[in-house]
């Protein structure tokens, strides 16, 4: 088969780097969700170790650091 | 730790690839049969290349894992398909696309390769459901690591059937016989079959990363809010440590 012209098997050949770029692209958005929801969590329990940290604090009289800071 | 070298390679892979696609649009010639079509080899070929190549090195780590019985080559192996699936997604498109402006058709059902590829495909697409099925966490890592090897076993010798093929008119990357391809094709195609592995290696070390992060976070929780006022953990395909 002869070859197609320049103008014809461009969009041919932008679509499948596109193709490639996109699925890059998709996969990296769903790792970064995945961080986001990560850094969530991790917020979340920092609070949470401040917290048993701050209660636990008087009854032992020592004055520990949280396990985890900001 | 998985993240240990990850920002190195991260920057060798976007270097590489970048370089990859430099000579595809600006140094490799135009094929004097296909002509511009034929630069969607670079980027086609490779992928299908490292995709199979994913789930051959995910059945040498799902041998490691009934081997030894250590979960985390389970994982290793789990995130060697996962991402080989995704590059196969890649190859089938990317095929489709090159198919009709070559042969004026997106599947052809007669050839070979285009077949053979779709069974792999679907082969591992069943992967993951497999997993899902399996509530017991041991059990599924068993079976799945079985799958993976009998799975990843089946490629090479597919591949090899293809090669011995008679009637076929998609083109073959490395001739058996005859010159194949031209010295600055060849070199473009290397660079870019390189690219491709560097980021293979780059996503795999990356989620293996992530995933290692959740269980440090997940561990963490256990231990600041105790067993029981956890949540039950959710059915999952994917593996834990």
């Amino acid at each position: 088969m002869p070859a197609l012209p320049l103008d014809e098997a461009g969009p041919y050949v932008a679509a499948a780097y596109l193709v490639f770029l996109g699925l890059v692209l998709v996969y990296v958005a769903i790792m970064a969700a995945k961080l986001g929801r990560l850094e969530r969590e991790l917020t979340e329990l920092n609070a949470l170790a401040r917290e048993r940290a701050d209660t636990a604090a008087p009854v032992t009289g020592g004055t520990e650091e949280p396990i985890l800071h900001e | 730790m998985y993240g240990k070298g990850l920002r190195p390679l991260a920057i060798t892979t976007a270097l590489v690839l970048t370089g990859a696609f430099a000579l595809v649009f600006f140094w490799a010639p135009n094929d004097a049969d296909q002509g511009l079509i034929q630069k969607i080899f670079y980027v086609h070929v490779p992928m299908g290349i490292v995709a199979l190549g994913g789930f051959v090195a995910a059945g040498i780590m799902a041998v490691q894992h009934l081997r030894t019985g250590d979960a985390r080559w389970d994982l290793r192996s789990y995130v060697a398909i996962h991402l080989s699936i995704v590059l196969a997604v890649g190859v089938l498109i990317t095929g489709m696309i090159w198919a009709k402006a070559s042969w004026g058709a997106w599947w052809v059902w007669e050839e070979p390769m285009l077949v053979s590829f779709l069974v792999v495909f679907l082969l591992y697409a069943t992967y993951q459901p497999l997993r899902f099925s399996i509530e017991d966490r041991e059990r599924q890592a068993r079976y799945a690591s079985v799958f993976a090897v009998l799975a990843g076993a089946f490629v090479p010798i597919n591949f090899a059937a293809i090669r011995m093929a008679e009637a076929y008119i998609h083109p073959r990357t490395f001739a058996t016989t005859g010159g194949g391809l031209p010295g600055d094709m060849l070199i473009t195609f290397l660079v870019a079959l390189a690219g491709m592995t560097l980021l293979f290696a780059t996503l795999w070390k990356y989620e293996l990363a992530s995933k290692h992060a959740t269980f440090q976070v997940r561990a963490l929780r256990r231990r600041l809010l105790g067993e029981d006022e956890l949540a039950p953990v959710r059915r999952s395909a994917a593996p834990t440590l």
